[in-house]
């Protein structure tokens, strides 16, 4: 693979990717450079490899070969607790919620507020803390959740992923990524999503998206990165003029 | 969906007033106090139970922990200890240390579903109780332990009393903690528990640790109740809990459940033993009652999975 040498360096880099699940090279040699404050998407067919470098960027998979550098500084996740600590948040396709629980829980999953800290996970949740947090925040992000109370098996599609964007976008110090967000809604909600999306680099968080609708694709990312089998075909703006050469990418 | 959170504590009141209206000494002094006796044995097994099954997981092995940990302590009592609380001790941590090896085998063994591990610790156990007995059951136990079994407080079971914080504490621990939130959390997805930074495989690991001291607890009621610890006590003891905490509303697929319908799960199924044992209805009624009862529940499970989609379908749409 050619190693292109931009002029701008990323801040999230990954650098000759490559694995493997037995005899499927799931990646092979794949590059890319996120910048900051870039809204970068991932497209590429499906068994293009997207999910598989999603996975090793939120620390679910490690590499077989290549790196990730952040701030040219090689990093190595052996689970989501370090990939986090980097300031990386995930939302999976399947949004990884919890059904039985409400809103406010699952925003706060792995994170809950608690009273003496000396007691580890046997510490007393203080739920009034996180509401009135999660009150302010759904606020500033304008994620309406009419019932934050109830469990989320009640929930709309659309306000389930809201609540795992939300979540992510909270937290993330520096990066989120994002599968498949729009997938599972509908148009206006998806245009919600998207908003909440675009709204990222302004507050310092750089994004990669990966979805199949070069329509939002356009509508948010600067830039496009496209795979194909496991391989990184080309880049492009990701803008309307761009389109065909996007698409005869993406298909091959 | 109130109907699926207040459900089982109706049926405990139909059955309860059907009980008195036509059982003619349930009601009486002796009868509740021997009802809270009974009562009190199903109620522990449940509690623990219940964390386990709000994981996805079961645990089979709990009666044959109330037969081992009775033994255990008895030949504690037997030795020149008699003060009563190592004998308590004893047979509390033969049941964390079940349920230690139950969790550690499930979660580091890396297999697939605990009722293997636990069927196994099941006749493991039982084994064990029946070899360090010699098969026949050791009698004698400490004052204290007599007194946590079978004393009463102005004619009220001091083992109700004990259930009655065990359930507190669980209560606690289940809808107040971090801990109680991430088995809530496991029990709906492990896979979405993991990715969000929670050690599930400790969690797990700890799920069946409280269970076996449940379990340990129980062999106390039951050691001291007998005046033993007998080796072929606890027999049959897992079925009941699980079903008390079906019962309750907690569901097979994890994630479901509360201490106060667990109880009251716990607390059916002893009314319907105490009131047929009076009635003198042949015991082997009472199996085909509870496994009626066991399929209306589960029943009740599906139906409120089909009323969450139904909400959420008319919800999207606006018309909710």
């Amino acid at each position: 693979m050619p190693r292109s040498k931009n002029s701008s360096t990323g801040i999230l880099e990954v650098v000759n990717a490559s694995k493997n699940f037995g005899a499927v090279r799931a990646l092979d040699g794949v590059d890319f450079a996120l910048r900051e404050r870039e809204i970068l998407a991932l497209l590429g067919d499906n068994g293009a490899g997207k999910s598989t470098l999603v996975k090793v960027l939120s620390g679910i998979h490690t590499l077989d070969e290549g790196e990730v550098l952040i701030d040219s500084k090689r990093c190595r996740f052996h689970s989501s607790v370090d990939a986090r600590a980097h300031g990386i948040e995930t939302v999976y396709q399947d949004l990884a919620l919890f059904d039985n629980l409400s809103p406010i829980a699952n925003f706060y999953a792995g994170r809950e507020l608690k009273k003496p800290s000396w007691l580890g996970c046997l510490g007393l949740l203080s739920e009034k803390r996180m509401k009135q947090n999660w009150a302010e925040l759904a606020d500033q992000l304008k994620v309406n959740i009419p019932e934050p109370s109830e469990p989320l098996a009640l929930m709309s599609g659309g306000q389930r992923q809201a609540v795992a964007v939300a979540r992510a976008v909270a937290f993330a110090s520096r990066f989120v990524i994002l599968d498949e967000p729009t997938a599972a809604l509908g148009v206006r909600e998806s245009g919600q999503v998207l908003e909440l999306i675009s709204r990222l680099p302004s507050a310092g968080v750089s994004v990669i998206l990966i979805s199949h609708n070069l329509e939002h694709v356009m509508q948010v990312a600067d830039r496009a990165v496209v795979l194909r089998q496991g391989k990184k075909i080309g880049e492009v703006e990701a803008t309307p003029e761009n389109r065909t050469q996007m698409v005869s990418m993406i298909v091959g | 969906m109130g109907i699926v959170r207040t459900g089982p504590l109706l049926m405990l009141a139909a059955i309860f007033v059907t009980a008195a209206l036509t059982v003619p000494v349930f009601l009486t002094t002796t009868n509740l106090t021997n009802l809270g006796f009974q009562a009190s044995i199903v109620i522990c097994l449940a509690l623990g139970q219940l964390v386990v099954m709000v994981t996805r997981g079961i645990d089979l092995s709990v009666g044959s922990v109330v037969a081992l940990s009775g033994v255990t302590g008895s030949l504690v009592a037997d030795g020149s200890l008699s003060g009563g609380l190592p004998v308590v001790a004893t047979i509390v941590l033969t049941g964390a240390a079940v349920g230690l090896v139950n969790g550690v085998v499930f979660v580091k063994g890396r297999i697939p579903h605990p009722f293997v591990v636990t069927l196994a610790t099941f006749t493991i156990a039982r084994g064990i109780a029946l070899l360090l007995a010699n098969g026949d059951p050791n009698t004698g136990m400490p004052h204290l332990v007599q007194e946590l079994g079978a004393g009463t407080v102005g004619g009220f079971p001091i083992p109700m009393i004990l259930v009655a914080v065990l359930a507190a504490i669980t209560f606690v621990l289940l809808q107040r903690t971090q801990w109680g939130r991430w088995i809530y959390a496991i029990g709906a997805s492990a896979e979405a528990a993991r990715r969000t930074g929670i050690p599930v495989g400790r969690l797990l690991i700890s799920a069946y640790v409280v269970c076996g001291v449940a379990a340990g607890f129980c062999g106390l009621i039951v050691a001291g109740r007998t005046n033993a610890g007998s080796p072929t006590a606890g027999n049959l003891y897992e079925l009941d809990a699980i079903a008390a905490v079906i019962i309750g509303g907690a569901s097979f697929a994890g994630g479901r459940g509360t201490v106060m319908n667990a109880v009251v799960g716990a607390l059916m199924i002893s009314v319907i033993r105490n009131s047929m044992d009076l009635m003198s209805i042949q015991a082997f009624w009472q199996l085909v009652v509870i496994g009626v009862i066991i399929v209306i529940a589960v029943e009740f499970d599906v139906l409120r999975g089909y009323l969450e989609d139904r909400t959420r379908v008319l919800r999207a749409r606006g018309t909710l």
